[in-house]
């Protein structure tokens, strides 16, 4: 277990320097630079700038000191948001994305698993094609379309919750998001759920606990429900790396201030301070989300455990 | 069970409803909901070029010369109360007022402007905009490191309540320049307190730290969610200050602004979407506001292509552009544009392009394209966030009245400005915002070697008039050589000006003091909220 463990280590810090790498000879190869303005600075402005952030030396010079600097702890600056360290500007959208992700899967957790189980044990019913086909057009329906309907209705007609804002105390301002953001998982985890549980139900040991007289509930609850959740969990991890990373569309629709926005707005003004800082954000986010699933496919699965 | 949770659910979802909209709430308190289209990029006044960031500075800092809440010439004394100027305008002197402190107190002198005016020329910390000060005797030279002893600035204290100031040539409208946040004091004893006179990136201007001579202080700064300003107590004019404090919202979504102010959530927008503004006039016609705004759209031509270098060409893409379609159908309150300035004061400039498909033809048709036959395919750059709509009625206004074909291309901001800086590109749409009320704000950028130039045309007639307009001390002498340029400027066509921008935007009819104003620059300390 320890020595599979390091190895996924020793791994993941082998994937996070192939990524920075990439994204730093990508931002370098893209057109103009952080210091670019509408309003043309004069050049000696412009190159005293550019002395300031480092931007004066050699690619490969620049490539090595990031690297030294961020094994010194050190994330820079950014250049977006003058002077401000990079460490400042991530630490106050982390937590705001964080908690919208954790909501929205709660959300989607909530929704989904009980909707799949549903359709599952109620096979070819009409509560069956029905969620089903909910969930299809969940699925297919992006945020974009959602994001602002929901807020068009719920807080600009009814003015039930606010159409824009976010506040970590304030619940009202959770509503709209969340519930954006995690259906559309819902709408995919419930079709994860159900085909999961349709395996696990036409196993025999289901049958001999019918014959038993188990009663359907708790065949579906007791019996069932954790055999059938590996799909749905073994989604679930790079899923919510995804939720807190990929919230970008709602962010902007409901002006929330997490990384999605800050990661956009660093890639349209050449931020390099806070692209690297969100790359490696995320690239760390997904790698731990996956070995927490791989984790919790251990615990769900005996037979995975044995092979380990 | 199933139906427990259901219950359970609806009944949290209801107790988190809200009880009042956030401007209910805003008015009762008296903070101004200011939506302002991003977050600024910093708030030392030395480092930052944009408006969004003039917005808040203006709250945190004023200036010799104020804002009026109505007038755009008129000038209220701001930290100076009263200011003469010798006969030909290049001596001014400012004696500030004596009741004057900065938000902790420390009494505002003389010597915190020559210190803001100092830091913003010093050569070391690289201020973006110290071009604004170029106006002051041997700032320039200052700026670039040419002389190092400031003394030979014409900056200079008489006493720590008189400053003089000599400039480089007669600038009549001297007052209305120092109204630019470049020109701005700042706090000599906290900015050394937090570093040297040229370090850029100090903490001096961070929330807890900052400290200012404007009408608020800066209270908090949370990215991507608002910069929040409250009262200042110590402000000379505390006691006509209505508002108790300002939010500056960032919302670059102007659909998303727009239905937040729809639902309360805002007293004032930064845009109405241009596809909105119907809707909006006629579900909400006493909130917008259609005002005129000291900005011009125009197409910038890369004039060192071949084709684009015939001025027969260059007219004749400018005369096939149907205006006020453009701005009817569009902009959506924006002017149609017949020379580059918007009007302004005293300044007339003459009317110089139109919409003239038959010349347009015969212009073609004379520099070798009879019909659009044969002509170059050009492509039009366009920031890929915006200007598509207009992208493509030029498109289709060039196809219908020359018969020529060109191609549109939309790049991010970074790509769409290098590609232009670099000359690399044929035809792009572009805008220009004025800094002040003057039209060199428009012409002094189309010399040569002129960073915001970008067309690779220059003319020495052209130079030669603003050189001419510079040394005039007659405001209206001076005005007519600047309309003599922006007349040989216009008939050079190297950019195809066709509109005058507005604003439009939604305000809240209980948000009083507020007034149109050209620039834009509503005097915060002016506004109050009256439901």
């Amino acid at each position: 277990m320890f020595k599979s463990l390091l190895s996924r280590f020793l791994q993941s810090v082998l994937v996070l320097f192939v990524l920075f790498t990439l994204t730093f000879f990508l931002c370098k190869a893209l057109p103009g630079g952080p210091f670019v303005s509408e309003r043309a600075r004069p050049k000696h402005v412009q190159e005293k700038m550019e002395v300031y952030y480092g931007f004066d030396k050699k690619t490969h010079e620049q490539y090595w000191l990031r690297i030294k600097h961020y094994l010194q702890g050190d994330m820079g600056l950014s250049t977006r948001l003058e002077g401000r360290p990079v460490i400042e500007v991530i630490s106050q959208a982390f937590p705001v994305s964080f908690q919208l992700g954790l909501i929205a899967m709660a959300v989607a957790i909530a929704v989904g698993i009980p909707a799949g189980c549903l359709a599952a044990a109620k096979r070819n019913s009409l509560i069956d094609t029905g969620s089903m086909m909910v969930a299809m057009i969940g699925i297919c329906l992006p945020a974009f379309v959602i994001g602002p309907i929901l807020a068009e209705f719920f807080g600009r007609k009814l003015k039930w919750f606010p159409a824009m804002g976010w506040s970590s105390s304030l619940p009202s301002t959770w509503v709209l998001p969340a519930i954006t953001l995690g259906l559309a998982y819902a709408a995919y985890l419930s079709r994860l759920t159900r085909a999961g549980m349709l395996e696990t139900l036409s196993l025999d040991f289901v049958r001999t606990a019918r014959a038993k007289g188990v009663s359907p509930w708790n065949i579906v609850v007791r019996h069932c429900l954790r055999g059938g959740l590996i799909p749905a969990v073994a989604y679930l991890g790079p899923a919510f790396a995804g939720i807190i990373s990929g919230a970008v569309v709602i962010e902007a629709v409901f002006q929330i201030p997490g990384l999605g926005r800050q990661f956009i707005k660093a890639i349209e003004s050449r931020d390099e301070g806070i692209i690297f800082g969100c790359v490696l954000l995320f690239g760390t986010l997904v790698i731990l989300a996956n070995l927490l699933t791989d984790l919790l496919g251990l615990w769900l699965n005996p037979r995975l455990r044995k092979s380990s | 069970m199933l139906r427990l949770a259901v219950v359970f659910c609806s009944a949290l979802l209801l107790a988190s409803c809200q009880r009042e909209t956030a401007v209910e709430r805003a008015n009762r308190e008296k903070i101004l909901l200011v939506g302002n289209g991003d977050d600024p990029k910093a708030l030392d006044p030395h480092l930052v070029t944009g408006v969004i960031e003039s917005n808040v500075i203006r709250a945190l800092l004023e200036g010799l010369v104020a804002d009026d809440p109505a007038k755009d010439d008129a000038f209220p004394p701001g930290a100076a109360e009263t200011w003469e100027h010798g006969a030909d305008f290049t001596e001014w002197t400012f004696h500030l007022r004596r009741d004057a402190t900065w938000s902790d107190g420390v009494p505002l002198t003389a010597h915190d402007f020559e210190f803001a005016y100092r830091r913003n020329l010093d050569p070391v910390l690289a201020a973006p905009y110290a071009e604004m000060l170029y106006f002051i005797k041997n700032a320039e030279a200052y700026n670039q490191g040419k002389i190092t002893d400031f003394s030979q600035v014409g900056v200079a204290v008489i006493d720590d309540y008189t400053l003089k100031l000599t400039l480089r040539e007669p600038v009549p409208y001297l007052p209305g320049i120092t109204r630019h946040y470049t020109w701005f004091p700042v706090p000599r004893h906290v900015v050394l307190k937090f570093g040297k006179i040229s370090d850029r990136f100090t903490k001096w201007s961070d929330p807890g730290n900052m400290v200012g001579n404007g009408p608020f202080v800066l209270k908090e700064w949370q990215f991507n969610r608002h910069v929040e300003v409250s009262k200042n107590p110590r402000y000379w004019n505390a006691a006509n200050v209505k508002l108790n404090g300002i939010r500056f919202i960032p919302i670059e979504n102007f659909y998303s602004e727009t239905r937040a102010y729809l639902a309360g959530q805002l007293h004032t927008t930064y845009q109405v979407p241009p596809d909105l503004v119907d809707k909006a006039k006629a579900e909400n016609p006493s909130d917008l506001k259609q005002e005129p705004y000291i900005g011009s759209q125009f197409i910038r031509l890369n004039t060192t292509r071949p084709g684009l270098n015939d001025l027969r060409v260059r007219m004749a893409l400018s005369l096939a552009i149907d205006r006020k379609a453009l701005c009817e159908t569009i902009f959506k309150g924006y002017q149609p544009a017949t020379t580059l300035t918007p009007a302004m004061g005293d300044y007339k400039p003459d009317a110089v392009v139109g919409f003239d498909p038959e010349r347009a033809r015969a212009l073609l048709a004379e520099a070798g394209f009879p019909e659009g036959k044969g002509f170059p395919r050009y492509t039009l750059l366009i920031r890929s966030s915006g200007a598509r709509t207009t992208s493509e009625a030029l498109q289709a206004m060039w196809k219908k009245h020359l018969g020529i074909l060109v191609d549109i291309q939309g790049k991010d901001f970074a790509s769409y400005v290098t590609a232009q800086q670099s000359l690399n590109y044929d035809l792009a749409v572009a805008g220009w915002i004025g800094d002040y009320l003057d039209p060199s704000t428009f012409l002094l950028m189309w010399t040569q070697g002129n960073g915001n130039n970008n067309t690779g045309w220059s003319s020495a007639a052209y130079e030669n008039l603003l050189t001419e307009a510079a040394h005039q001390s007659d405001p209206l002498q001076r005005f007519e050589k600047f309309r003599q340029a922006e007349r040989l400027l216009m008939e050079e066509q190297p950019l195809i000006p066709f509109a005058w921008q507005a604003r439009n935007y939604l305000h809240r009819p209980e948000v009083k003091g507020w007034h149109p104003l050209l620039l834009d620059n509503h005097p915060w300390g002016s506004v109050s909220i009256e439901p």
